[in-house]
């Protein structure tokens, strides 16, 4: 498979809300990156950051409240976070563009498919005529799958399924070619027989386009499926980052372990399931030491006074856990770690 | 064998489609279109199926939350279809619900203590001294704590609404509890927490559930048997080890193979499932699900296929099992 050119770098990108009660870092300090063509998960449970995420790289958190507080998003060696309003707006669709949850709310009920795609690709495409954005938007209904492309485009979003939304949200995302794609639970709001249709559907034209993918999600079992690569959140922080293989076959953070051990597997019949005491902290209510300490089993002094540092523990492979800090695991208890 | 505690026969629900000025009656959205199953005391019976397939109105009609356009439902040896509602208000202190959404089920403007004795006082339950206590027993069963009592909905977590409404559910010391959904606007770290609390709830005051959700995996932790619904019917019922590891109906198989599995080299052959589920207002003639089936034949769109048994205790309703059968 060869070195891919890294395409997108996040370093250091924080997220903060200024609220009444306060700054609170929503995203905090996370570093990651995508390859070219590589379908990258950024899996955890509400409030992990991860929406937030997606939108400081679309540059499309809400201000105010809130604001990128520090860090750079690079995208092909350029710093997005520098961008203005203008500039942003050419790389929308044309190099990054997102898909969201919701596919009722993110169309508009008052326009055809047909005006919404064509809006978009003239948006961009400044010196295509009618006839060849009206083609291009027609190829692209076809190439998501939709069946009678031409009388879609007369079609109002009330008419289609929920399935069939999403494939215009896709169609309308990839019209420009964009090299980075960013679905935000994509599958989340539809049913399980149609989500494996998008999933599909993605991984196909992740193929065929090669273009990269960062896939959104709650659901372990659909990043298992779908990524090469995952990035584990939890409450603002990057817990763990490493291939789909070795964050589901070695699991290092006790909370990705924990998240892992709490889903029901519809293979076999767990007597008991795994879970994990307590709840989700509070954004910004834990500024001192490890933020999953509360809830941890393997908690220990330096938990709750440092804030431990991302560790690469094999090639490719980091955790954001003392545990795994060299001192720590000579000292002594390696054997526990593992059990 | 024993009777059932709850058995449905033949339920239907229709709702009228009006249209014109006048508001004419123009046809019927079968929402539940004849289903029939029973629920042994002690077990947990799951429903699945997707958006729109009536799972959420079979729930709500055992309870005559809405009523039955037709069809019966006994519980306890006694029909609860033909009573008043007087008495189906007294009935149900006996069966109980868990709503979805912790958010909208719980009054905003109440506290939990308020919350949790509505039902006690509804029901004529013991005198105020002692539903107090019981509501902080009750909090306390559920994983929650008594000082909890005096506070209000919004100052508590998804997963401990849940159990609030959990906690409601069990306060008239019901037999049967139907749980809509309970689980799936929590994340999965309090999920488990919620399943798990739920199944020791069971084992302890040996309570019945029908447990309706669109999670395959959920259903299997839980479940006992479980039955498989798709526009309105019920295509398959079976012990929940004989339907994952054995599933007969197209339909069931296909939506077994689309649940994503978490685990990335866990390879198998997935049935992808073309188009969307027709509308309820015009459900397909015969099989609802031939028009999406990839064993069609010609059979399976005149005549509707009954819920028979194909092996020891796992039903369906498919007529690619028709020969089996005679043989």
């Amino acid at each position: 498979m060869g070195e891919r050119q890294t395409i997108l770098e996040v370093k250091d990108l924080q997220t903060s809300f200024f609220t009444d009660d306060g700054v609170i870092p929503s995203v905090d300090h996370i570093d990651f990156h995508v390859r070219e063509g590589e379908i990258l998960g950024i899996v955890g449970e509400s409030g992990c950051g991860k929406s937030v995420t997606s939108l400081s790289i679309m540059g499309l958190v809400p201000s105010p409240p809130g604001k990128i507080t520090s860090g750079q998003i690079l995208f092909e060696g350029k710093d997005l976070t520098k961008f203005s309003e203008k500039e942003m707006r050419k790389v929308r669709g044309n190099d990054v563009a997102m898909i969201f949850q919701e596919p009722m709310t993110s169309l508009n009920p008052l326009f055809t498919i047909g005006n919404q795609l064509l809006e978009a690709i003239t948006l961009h495409k400044k010196d295509w005529n009618k006839k060849k954005a009206h083609a291009r938007a027609v190829e692209m209904l076809k190439l998501v799958g939709l069946p009678r492309a031409e009388e879609l485009m007369n079609d109002y979003p009330h008419q289609l399924s929920g399935g069939m939304r999403q494939r215009v949200m896709i169609a309308m995302a990839l019209v420009c070619d964009p090299k980075l794609l960013i679905a935000d639970e994509p599958t989340t709001a539809l049913d399980v027989t149609i989500q494996a249709q998008i999933l599909k559907l993605m991984r196909e034209l992740n193929e065929r386009l090669n273009t990269a993918v960062i896939l959104i999600t709650h659901d372990l079992g659909v990043v298992a499926e779908t990524c090469e690569r995952v990035v584990v959140m939890y409450a603002g922080k990057v817990v763990e980052e490493g291939t789909v293989d070795t964050i589901f076959n070695n699991p290092q953070h006790p909370y990705t372990k924990g998240l892992i051990a709490s889903v029901p597997d519809m293979r076999y019949k767990k007597q008991r399931l795994y879970s994990i005491p307590g709840s989700v902290p509070k954004p910004g209510s834990i500024n001192q030491g490890c933020r999953f300490a509360a809830r941890c089993e393997f908690v220990f002094g330096r938990c709750t006074e440092e804030n431990p540092p991302l560790y690469e523990t094999t090639e490719g492979h980091k955790t954001r856990c003392f545990l795994y800090d060299e001192k720590e695991v000579l000292a002594d208890d390696r054997a526990a770690v593992k059990s | 064998m024993t009777e059932p505690l709850l058995k449905v026969e033949g339920l239907k629900k229709y709702f009228p489609v009006r249209s014109g000025l006048l508001g004419k009656h123009t046809g019927n959205v079968k929402a539940v279109d004849d289903i029939s199953f029973f629920v042994n005391e002690g077990e947990t019976l799951g429903i699945v199926g997707e958006s729109g397939c009536g799972k959420s109105t079979t729930g709500r009609m055992l309870m005559r939350l809405l009523e039955p356009t037709e069809g019966k439902v006994t519980f306890n040896g006694k029909e609860l279809t033909n009573i008043s509602k007087d008495e189906m208000r007294k009935a149900r202190r006996e069966i109980q619900m868990v709503f979805q959404d912790p958010y909208a089920s719980l009054n905003p403007r109440h506290t939990i203590e308020k919350i949790l004795m509505e039902p006690l006082i509804v029901h004529n339950i013991g005198d105020p001294k002692s539903r107090k206590k019981k509501v902080h027993d009750f909090l306390e069963i559920v994983g929650l704590s008594s000082y909890h009592a005096k506070r209000y909905p919004h100052q508590f977590s998804g997963g401990q609404r849940q159990r609030i409404g959990i906690a409601r559910a069990l306060m008239t010391n019901p037999k049967l509890i139907i749980a809509d959904e309970p689980v799936s606007a929590l994340d999965v770290s309090i999920q488990a927490q919620v399943l798990n609390l739920m199944q020791d709830l069971q084992k302890e005051l040996k309570l019945t559930y029908i447990f309706i959700a669109h999670d395959l995996g959920v259903v299997r932790h839980i479940s006992d048997r479980v039955g498989v619904m798709y526009l309105g019917r019920m295509v398959e019922l079976a012990t929940s080890e004989s339907m994952y590891a054995e599933p007969l109906h197209p339909y069931t198989k296909a939506l077994l193979s689309a649940v994503p599995v978490p685990d990335p080299e866990f390879k198998r052959e997935q049935i992808i499932l073309e188009g969307d589920i027709p509308s309820p207002s015009n459900p397909p003639t015969g099989c609802t699900f031939h028009t999406r089936c990839p064993f069609k034949m010609d059979i399976c769109a005149k005549d509707v296929p009954q819920l028979q048994e194909a092996k020891t205790g796992h039903f369906v309703a498919c007529h690619l099992y028709n020969e089996q059968l005679q043989h």
